[in-house]
């Protein structure tokens, strides 16, 4: 079930740093993958991903009149998933065509025993908001996300 | 900050003039060390804030300001909806009415002391916090909305919480002019099962030793005595008003060129206040203030309930309950005329001053209390609000001591484990499900909260009453 192994090869993602909260990037040889990516920067600004247990699929469908406010639609998805759900996500597959997006994401019930989530993400934000293509085949996806 | 872009006013007040599209100037109120210490950002965000649309005076950062969105963390700004003014969902941020209130218990520190460990499990095992956490009040569509419309009003009709809690809560409990109709089903589904919860990241729940006093006077009218002990509670409105904030702001990035505004930053989403966007905000935000209001009061109940099994009197009478996200109905003088404005206050605590009508008798002659939370090592404080401050910010002061480090840093300064034993031996417990989460919030990650309120002190805005001094902290 987790389908992110072939893409670790390609995409990373890491944390930038903000005054009071976390900024998510994530990089990836499509749009999609950078988006799965900057997700997982998200996850691991909560809990260590690796800890999450892929018990439980959630789909997501979007669309955005602009490709970076699918990012934030994206991610803001997630969060309303986490909380409504109680689950936290480790793995996530995401295509992107004409900016709709088709997403899954994989994880578990949140355990507070187990996870001991650090924080929890209020809203994926517009600040430092970049969807770019920065090389061929390099994308990039970023926002600071409120905790 | 370079400080060379300002125009000082005075110690502690700096002014950025005009320029570039700013309708109004910008005025920072802090001391040189903290001006120097402030990130540029809060420059770039105090005069963005300037440019938009019907601005009134002046745009003003606390002396606690930090990087936030749109508006910095500790921004003021009140705009005039007949000159075109906006109401903006980033001016007000994700957490909407996060916010402060302080009880007292009216015991000393030795009796605390004597049952400290049990105390705070009790506490942390009592009230929900944390990730994952979930309240035990389960509300359906009726209860929801009516919860919505009556905020802290609501609760104690419930049963959670004293009617006389009322008087000592800012609008006495309920934001007036809220419209339930107006918060989305995914914003309600999202608080179905967090009515008196905590919450995580920097909101807690503190029993804390009243261990200085500056002005007796105030003090004894707030109820505040030296060696006693209070507790304090920082929490907003949860899963509700992140999702009121997530779904008006895309509205707002998305319609804000149809409504003919320029956005400096697309976080500082906003509409016209007389506008079918922004009426519809206003009224989902007051709802989202409810609540808070309502959510505070349960936690308040909660508390008290704990208390009450360790001691005889467990009534813990509310000090003051202070929201510091809003935007807020207000009539402020404005060159001699008073004038209805929207104030927004983005991490900054509404602060009247002494014989203002909107304060309870009880405290009209001394002010209102405006409470300070710093980090759990650190300390917190009491201030009363000035009337100097009406004239300086809209009578508005700071909300906390502000971060100094990203969390990521301080994840790599300390582990939660250090900081916990570290604090235990200055006789401080900490109550957290997530160490990670305690070494985020170390008191090391925090600015000097000492310096803050001195600075908010000399600059006008609210005045020294007393020192808090943490025993037990219960972290979500």
């Amino acid at each position: 079930m987790a389908a992110t192994g072939a893409h670790v090869a390609t995409g990373r993602w890491e944390h930038f740093p903000h005054d009071a909260d976390i900024g998510v990037r994530g990089y990836g040889a499509s749009p999609g993958e950078a988006c799965e990516q900057a997700a997982l920067a998200m996850m691991a600004a909560i809990v260590d991903p690796a800890t999450v247990r892929l018990e439980q699929a959630v789909d997501i469908d979007l669309e955005a009149p602009r490709l970076d406010l699918l990012l934030v639609d994206w991610l803001n998805a997630l969060i309303y998933e986490m909380a409504e759900r109680r689950m936290l996500f480790g793995a996530f597959e995401v295509k992107i065509d004409d900016n709709r997006l088709k997403g899954r994401a994989f994880g578990e019930a949140v355990s507070r025993a187990r996870h001991a989530p650090a924080v929890e993400a209020k809203g994926a934000t517009y600040t430092e908001l970049a969807f770019v293509e920065d090389r061929p085949g390099q994308w990039r996806a970023q926002c600071v996300i409120d905790v | 900050m370079d400080l060379s872009r300002f125009e000082r006013l005075s110690d502690t007040a700096w002014r950025i003039a005009p320029f570039g599209g700013m309708r109004v100037p910008a005025i920072v109120y802090a001391t040189e060390d903290l001006m120097r210490e402030m990130d540029d950002k809060v420059f770039d965000q105090v005069t963005n804030v300037a440019k938009l649309p019907g601005i009134v005076r002046a745009s003003y950062a606390m002396p606690d300001a930090h990087w936030g969105y749109g508006f910095p963390i500790g921004g003021v700004a009140a705009f005039d909806a007949d000159e075109g003014g906006v109401v903006s969902a980033g001016g007000v941020g994700f957490d909407v009415s996060c916010g402060v209130r302080t009880h007292l218990t009216h015991l000393t520190r030795e009796q605390i002391v004597s049952v400290q460990p049990e105390l705070a499990d009790a506490l942390f095992e009592h009230v929900p916090a944390g990730v994952g956490s979930e309240g035990e009040i389960a509300l359906d569509e009726q209860g929801m909305n009516a919860m919505l419309l009556g905020g802290a009003q609501w609760a104690i009709e419930r049963g959670f919480g004293r009617a006389e809690d009322l008087d000592r809560i800012e609008e006495r409990g309920c934001a007036s002019g809220a419209d339930p109709a107006a918060v989305s089903e995914h914003a309600r589904k999202r608080q179905r099962r967090e009515m008196g919860t905590l919450g995580s990241g920097n909101h807690y729940l503190e029993v804390q030793e009243v261990a200085e006093i500056f002005d007796e006077k105030t003090a004894a009218a707030y109820g505040l005595v030296k060696g006693e002990c209070v507790v304090t509670i920082h929490c907003g409105s949860r899963g509700l008003g992140h999702q009121i904030g997530t779904e008006y702001l895309r509205d707002m990035v998305i319609s804000a060129q149809d409504y003919g505004i320029e956005l400096p930053d697309r976080e500082l989403a906003c509409a016209p206040i007389k506008s079918e966007l922004g009426q519809r905000y206003l009224g989902a935000m007051r709802s989202a203030i409810n609540c808070a209001l309502a959510n505070r009061e349960i936690i308040g109940h909660l508390t008290r309930q704990v208390f009450a099994r360790f001691f005889e009197h467990g009534e813990l009478p509310l000090m003051f309950d202070v929201s510091h996200n809003t935007c807020k109905v207000e009539r402020h003088a404005i060159d001699g005329q008073t004038r209805q404005l929207f104030v927004h206050r983005k991490g900054a605590t509404r602060a009247f001053g002494p014989d203002h009508e909107g304060l309870p008798k009880a405290l009209r002659p001394f002010g209102q209390p405006v409470i300070i939370g710093g980090s759990m090592g650190a300390g917190s404080y009491v201030l009363a609000g000035m009337q100097t401050s009406e004239r300086q910010a809209f009578s508005s002061a700071c909300h906390g001591a502000g971060r100094r480090m990203s969390r990521h840093a301080a994840t790599r300064a300390w582990g939660g484990r250090k900081v916990v034993d570290d604090l235990r031996a200055q006789g401080i417990i900490i109550k957290s499900p997530s160490l990670r989460g305690v070494a985020e919030e170390a008191p090391g990650a925090y600015k000097d909260v000492r310096a803050v309120v001195d600075s908010a002190e000399a600059a006008g805005l609210a005045r020294k009453v007393a020192f808090l001094k943490p025993l037990i902290c219960v972290k979500g």
